[in-house]
């Protein structure tokens, strides 16, 4: 695409255009997005163009994108799928916007999610209750689900998404799209409206792990607005594509393959290592024994993160304000309860719970210290490998009608992703096959701290190697 | 109130002096139009971030060497939950296990029915935290408004080990703990501006009894007069309740300054679960030796050593050293005007009887003084050298408070006390005064000496920019003898 433009064979007007013109066709089936900023996008890809004729391009001047609805969005509404800030519009943009603005890139628009992207479906979002282009009876996972499925049905050459415990490359699994959660720290969380601001993170859904690569380029390094972004180097991503596996030593910690998956999932996922070890690459056996805790302590932790992030959204200077009530607490306790779905309020209560004087210890204190146990077995498998590879998911996409009243079994599709985000590690999920419904499975290439290089590169090698089957549904 | 101890803690909150707030870039000045010194990040916008202001860890430190405290070189910061509309995040960045300093101590003096007193007061902690916004309630319209332009601004809370017993060491102490947060550079301590403000826990006890009673805590005093009158009204009020074989009620209670009562704000039991995590957002704090001893290196010149250097080096009484370093704006501007007329004890002397005469007077405050260090050397230096007579020198000061930027010199030229030294003037008017004054020269050389000083007074009044005192005083004698 960057070639196209730059060659003049393509404009970038033409090609945000195309883009417009197959959300204005396929996205009321879909439902990916929530906001469609045409002008916007037509207006910056104008500009690009002026950029690309001068010959002063960057590597994303000119190339249309859908943002996830939880980066602020200076100017143009950021809901976060949820009532409560149906009419919020940001007075700022988030470092990433501002990064991708400064490379002239294009903006197709707002992306939905489940509703402050809690959930692994896309279907607890206020509207836009998103559709899996594989088959649009199926979530198309979540909680980057708009921003997933628009990359896969074509609406979106890539996107931003964020991931707190796999909400990237679950939704990037399940659509048959390439997605990368970086390291902790490693983009600037400026500006994302927060989950749980410990595990939180923003980053690239694409159609490769190469074009993840790019957008990870443009988007990361430190930002002076957030605290915790690392002050270091930002290396080119893409360094290690084309370079095969060689020599590389590939963990497979079993209790991903027992726990956390289907027969299909594992066979799929185990082919895969197979034939990264046919292309030279050593596996070798490991084990993660706290795996089986991970999904509790991820929810207390993100819970209790997220009930107080999410206690600001009082009624009272934005968002959502109840019309009843004629006190203060009572105008806070309507609009919380109107403003916010009931999966959201679900986890206010239970992090709120967690976090109670007499509680805190036995669930809070309980999984912090479970926290440093995962990071120190992940460190234990990268002393003898280089990467790590588990199925995404458990399974493939769902159908919308099944489990969802049962918000644990939902909870527990994402055993497989969420360890990395409790460790701040890097992971990037792509396709490695489709079981017998044509839906893809997704299998995940776990990496070093600081190591985005390497695992874009390992994926890179296998997905020049997989020949892909595009979504049909909408067709 | 006989047969109690009063066991009293204080919590005392400080805004620190940074230039911007403590987690975002906003002016921490006192004031400003309603909302004009807030941005998303202080005024709580969904995916803005704090980021620490290093500055502020740097005066909180400072704040902690002054007060004696042990420095933790990890320190970490806690979420505070609660929902209140002047807190628009709905949890306060504060820090609950890992504060900055602990472990410190200030010594105090006070005068209690005549008699002086020390005692030394521990010092639990110093944490540093987030200020939050101030709520306005218009009653006529029935609406509250917010202004957030105080939220974030970096606030010390120094919490003391339950060491006090009375009112007067209360006071004493939030006098010394101001003091020596002025002298480190950290902190205004204006509490009328609430840049100090302070809580009090107070319970009482029998001598016999081996566990502390139960405490009231009396929220937000904003002066050291009501610090002290809420004492008083809480220990008559809790005895009085333990006499009749009442309970006291653990509760936040509130100051009524208009009727001296404290009255019951909210109970224990409606408390608030402040669910206090580590906060996700700000990497804990490490400072390093390198660090510490930086700051330590940095710390201003503190009170007691500064009465020491007065003492040895300037030579002045305990007393008087005592007095100027109280107040740090005086002996700050003592110091200066020592640099440009190097007579400490005579500048000493006139900042206390005059200068300090006239603050306390209330006709100048220290804010007012326009004029320079330099200039008001001169003043002292024109009397100490007798180039204007000592009685004379005031009148040069009080002056030279109304013209400000005019050389005290020429004012004195203008007022006609410039010293000319006139021998010729000088014994035609003591001529004269004898001349005219033939019953008193004569009483004075009949041996009734005290017609002396009504003789001088008529040669000064005729000589007042003419000749010193003492000359005079020397002429006439001789003049007299003859």
């Amino acid at each position: 695409m960057r070639s196209a433009l730059d060659k003049k064979e393509l404009s970038a007007t033409e090609l945000t255009e195309t883009y417009l013109e197959n959300i204005a066709k396929t996205d009321s089936k879909i439902e990916s997005y929530v906001t469609v900023t045409a002008d916007i996008a037509k207006e910056q890809a104008k500009a690009a163009q002026e950029l690309i004729n001068s010959g002063k391009s960057s590597p994303l001047t000119g190339i249309p994108l859908a943002i996830k609805d939880n980066i602020c969005t200076e100017g143009v509404k950021t809901t976060c799928a949820s009532r409560m800030l149906e009419n919020f519009i940001p007075p700022y943009n988030a470092t990433v916007m501002d990064k991708l603005n400064a490379q002239n890139a294009v903006m197709l628009g707002k992306t939905s999610m489940d509703e402050f992207a809690m959930g692994s479906t896309t279907q607890t979002a206020f509207e836009k209750k998103t559709k899996n282009p594989y088959d649009l009876n199926r979530v198309p996972g979540g909680s980057s689900g708009g921003s997933a499925a628009a990359v896969s049905a074509r609406l979106a050459p890539a996107a931003l998404g964020s991931d707190t415990g796999g909400s990237i490359r679950q939704p990037s699994s399940f659509c048959g799209v390439t997605g990368l959660k970086p390291t902790y720290s490693r983009v600037s969380r400026y500006g994302l409206i927060a989950f749980a601001s410990s595990l939180d993170q923003i980053g690239p859904i694409a159609n490769s792990a190469e074009d993840c690569g790019y957008l990870l380029n443009a988007i990361a390094g430190f930002d002076r607005h957030d605290g915790t972004s690392a002050n270091r180097a930002v290396p080119d991503f893409t360094s290690k594509c084309g370079q095969g596996v060689k020599g590389l030593k590939i963990a497979l910690p079993k209790e991903f393959f027992e726990e956390g998956a289907t027969d299909f999932v594992r066979k799929t996922v185990l082919a895969a290592a197979e034939k990264y070890k046919s292309m030279g690459a050593e596996l070798i056996e490991c084990s993660m024994p706290s795996l089986k805790y991970a999904v509790p302590a991820y929810f207390l932790i993100s819970s209790a993160e997220a009930a107080s992030n999410l206690a600001r959204f009082d009624g009272i200077k934005y968002g959502h304000r109840s019309e009843k009530g004629s006190t203060y607490g009572e105008l806070v306790l309507n609009s919380r309860s109107e403003g916010f779905g009931r999966e959201v309020k679900r986890r206010i209560m239970l992090g709120n719970y967690a976090l109670s004087s007499g509680y805190y210890d036995a669930y809070y204190g309980k999984a912090c210290a479970l926290r440093q146990e995962i990071r120190a077995e992940y460190n234990r498998i990268f002393e003898t490998a280089d990467v790590i590879l588990t199925p995404t998911a458990p399974r493939t996409a769902f159908r919308i009608d099944e489990n969802i009243t049962d918000p644990k079994m939902i909870y527990y599709s994402d055993i497989c992703t969420v360890t990395v985000n409790i460790a701040s590690l890097p992971a990037i999920s792509t396709t490695c096959g489709y079981d017998e419904n044509g839906l893809p499975v997704g299998m995940s290439i776990v990496g070093k701290m600081w190591d985005e290089e390497t695992i874009i590169g390992v994926t890179d090698t296998f997905e020049r190697n997989f020949t892909k089957i595009s979504a049909k549904a909408v067709k | 109130m006989p047969g109690y101890i009063p066991v009293i803690g204080l919590e005392i909150h400080a805004e620190l002096l940074t230039r911007s707030k403590v987690f975002c870039n906003c002016s921490a000045e006192f004031g400003g139009d309603t909302n004009s010194r807030c941005c998303p990040v202080c005024s709580g916008l969904p995916g803005t971030l704090p980021v620490i202001n290093e500055t502020a860890v740097e005066y909180a430190v400072k704040a902690g060497f002054a007060l004696g405290c042990s420095i933790n070189k990890f320190s970490v910061f806690d979420r505070k939950n609660y929902f209140y509309p002047d807190l628009p995040k709905a949890y306060q960045i504060s820090q609950l296990n890992l504060p900055l300093c602990i472990n410190g101590l200030v010594p105090i003096e006070y005068e209690k029915d005549g008699e002086k007193h020390t005692h030394n007061v521990r010092i639990n902690r110093i944490h540093l935290e987030e200020d939050a916004g101030k709520l306005t309630h218009n009653d006529l319209e029935g609406v509250s408004l917010a202004d957030y332009n105080r939220c974030g601004i970096p606030l010390i809370e120094i919490v003391t080990e339950p060491d006090i017993g009375s009112a007067e060491e209360a006071k004493a102490f939030v006098e010394k703990v101001s003091l020596l947060l002025k002298y480190a550079g950290v902190c205004d301590c204006k509490m009328e501006q609430g840049s100090l403000r302070c809580d009090v826990n107070i319970s009482l006890m029998k001598p016999t009894d081996t566990e502390l009673g139960t405490r009231a805590e009396i929220k937000n005093l904003n002066s050291i007069k009501a610090i002290g009158r809420s004492i008083e009204f809480e220990i008559y009020r809790q005895a009085k309740a333990l006499d009749m074989g009442q309970r006291i009620i653990q509760e936040t209670r509130r100051f009524d300054d208009n009727r001296g009562e404290t009255r019951s704000m909210r109970s224990k039991e409606n408390a608030n679960d402040y669910r206090y995590f580590p906060e996700p957002d700000i990497l804990q704090v490490n400072i390093t030796d390198d660090q510490l001893e930086g700051i330590h290196a940095d710390m201003p010149e503190m009170p007691d050593k500064r009465l020491i250097r007065y003492m040895s080096q300037f030579g002045l009484s305990e007393t008087d050293a005592g007095i100027i370093i109280a107040d740090k704006e005086i002996s700050d501007f003592y110091d200066d005007v020592v640099m440009a007329y190097n007579n400490p004890k005579a500048i000493a002397n006139f900042i206390i009887s005059e200068m300090m005469r006239r603050i306390n007077l209330g006709e100048i405050t220290i804010d007012d003084i326009k004029f320079s260090p330099e200039n008001f050397a001169k003043i002292v230096e024109l009397s100490e050298s007798e180039q204007i007579n000592k009685s004379n020198a005031k009148d040069v000061f009080r002056a030279l408070i109304e013209k400000p930027e005019t050389d005290a010199e020429s004012l004195a030229k203008d007022l006609g006390y410039i010293i000319s030294t006139d021998m010729g003037k000088v014994s035609e008017v003591i001529a004269s005064v004898i001349a005219t004054n033939e019953k008193a020269v004569e009483q004075y050389r009949n041996g009734e000496v005290k017609v002396f000083g009504f003789l001088m007074g008529q040669c000064s009044k005729a000589l007042k920019g003419v000749a010193t005192s003492k000359l005079i005083k020397d002429e006439l004698e001789k003049a007299l003898k003859i």
